[in-house]
């Protein structure tokens, strides 16, 4: 296999987007992408689309050709796939990308994720992202997403004894983190009393454990190693990729409190990558719920299980903690356009490691980011490095 | 929910009928046509759950999706049945009722509506053992 490198990167501002499309969301981040590589359309010779639902969210099918087609690249013919786990789309697409380059089948690919999800109203939304868990016997039942969730945090501070405040200590962080990024969502910084305070969507997670609705797209762009400096002085190298599945449902995973597919996931990126997990200076994970984040800290092997809450409150995750997590503000403060978080996690990577993260820079060489689909039947991780 | 949908499903909605494997003795619910432990060995029949269990986990959604929305708030759990699977239903009961450990037994009742004058979806439910 050949080594592979990300050599331009580009992302929109994430946010309610009311003026732009689902098309000219992804042309935007196409476009920044490119100009980052300094490459022209001419130049690609593929790309892979993360997109979890256009077809409930803007009633449009066939999403590869559509991008590919308002990208200027449909008159040049290239392959043009979408992607689609879930949440995870995004995360899948960049690793489709990454077998592409490194199988030799493909030189310059391109890596996008793109979701346009406020053209409908909040049931839908719900509706559609339900979808992501099993249709006929969670979701005819009444489960919804935040629902699921709930039920992972119910379990897990019964058995470790998690507390409410501790919980809401992930959503105080990456609101500070997201206060700091230009493209996040939500800029502000709140209090543990704004997020216990806020109202109950499914108990025991409130409004402010959410990740919200959003409307962005990232794309990355992936070429050999040895080809890299053709294009960029800042290449960086993709040192390992593990992607797992577990059982659509929750409840017929082994451990409710345990995302199964993180673990081996992650395994198999450090594996892949041949680092240890004390190498990893900083890692973007998928808090779509802030239980979300604590579990993935601790599946990914960070620390012990039912510790992560404790060392959240303490500061060890924050931007100059031991183990910076969610630089961008992740999912809850940068935002969650579910297809674009895969590729957004990546962009955030490779944009703190050649040292451009302006007002959130983290000293570090090798970064990891870890995106889940569903309640966690899909898992994939990536690890890069300078 | 097409009306197809919801109808070739019926047995398991409305009586807990899921499978077992006769050559591993593994029972499932939801059921699967494809024992995942001995694959092409296993030999999938009916099998009739007696709908008595307990509560693993449960939430309370206060925000539903359309179809539910006039029932919020309503008590949602993961039921592990006494013959050992576990599935996602609704427990009738007050929001701070619910508890880990609970027993809880089947109920029929109805789930949903596909629209204001559309078909009636019924199916299981759990209520809490006295």
């Amino acid at each position: 296999m050949r080594k592979v490198a990300v050599i331009g990167v580009g992302c929109t501002p994430f946010g309610e987007k009311w003026e732009t499309s689902f098309r000219n969301l992804f042309v935007e981040a196409g476009a920044l992408a490119l100009e980052d590589a300094g490459l022209s359309g001419e130049q690609i010779d593929e790309m892979f689309v993360g997109n979890m639902s256009a077809g409930r969210f803007v009633e449009q099918e066939h999403v590869g050709a559509l991008i590919a087609d308002y990208a200027g690249l449909a008159t040049n013919h290239i392959p043009s796939t979408r992607v689609e786990a879930a949440c995870a789309s995004g995360g899948l697409a960049f690793r489709q990308a990454v077998t592409a380059v490194a199988s030799g089948m493909a030189d310059i690919v391109v890596a996008a994720g793109v979701e346009k999800m406020t053209d409908v109203g909040t049931g839908v939304s719900v509706d559609a992202l339900a979808g992501a868990a099993d249709r006929e016997w969670e979701g005819f039942a009444g489960a919804t997403f935040p629902g699921l969730y709930a039920m992972i945090a119910t379990e897990y501070m019964h058995r470790y004894g998690l507390t409410r405040e501790q919980l809401a200590a992930v959503a105080v962080k990456n609101h500070r983190n997201g206060a700091k990024n230009p493209r996040a969502q939500f800029r502000s910084e709140i209090t543990v009393d704004t997020v216990i305070n806020s109202s109950l969507v499914a108990d025991p997670l409130r409004l402010f454990d959410c990740s919200p609705i959003t409307d962005g797209a990232a794309a990355v762009i992936v070429a050999p190693l040895d080809r890299a400096r053709e294009f960029t002085d800042t290449p960086i190298r993709v040192l390992g990729s593990g992607q797992a599945t577990d059982t659509i449902s929750l409840h017929d995973r082994r451990d409710i409190c345990t995302l199964d597919a993180t673990m081996v996931a992650g395994e198999r990126a450090f594996h892949a990558a041949g680092v240890e997990r004390s190498q990893i200076d900083m890692i973007e994970v998928h808090d779509c719920f802030t239980i979300a984040e604590l579990c993935a800290i601790e599946d990914l092997g960070f620390c012990a299980k039912g510790q992560a809450g404790l060392l959240t409150e303490e500061g060890a995750t924050a931007l100059d903690g031991d183990l910076p997590v969610n630089p961008s503000g992740g999912l809850k403060a940068c935002g969650h356009p579910v297809g674009a978080t895969g590729i957004k996690q990546i962009y955030e990577i490779v944009t703190q490691l050649r040292g451009e993260a302006t007002g959130r820079q983290i000293d570090g060489e090798i970064g990891m980011t870890h995106n889940v689909g569903g309640t966690g039947a899909t898992v994939v991780c990536h690890i890069l490095g300078v | 929910m097409s009306v197809a949908r919801f109808w070739r499903k019926q047995p398991q909605r409305y009586n807990l009928e899921g499978t077992r494997c006769e050559t591993c003795g593994r029972v499932f619910f939801p059921p699967r046509t494809f024992c995942p432990d001995c694959r092409r060995d296993g030999k999938i029949v009916e099998h009739r759950f007696t709908g008595t269990g307990t509560v693993v986990t449960h939430t309370v959604i206060r925000t539903a999706s359309e179809q539910f929305d006039a029932q919020t708030p309503y008590v949602l759990a993961i039921v592990q049945l006494d013959e050992g699977p576990r599935l996602t239903a609704q427990v009738i009961c007050a929001p701070e009722e619910v508890s880990i450990g609970m027993l809880v037994k089947k109920a029929f009742r109805r789930i949903g509506a596909e629209s204001a004058s559309g078909p009636l979806y019924y199916g299981t439910k759990f209520v809490p053992v006295e």
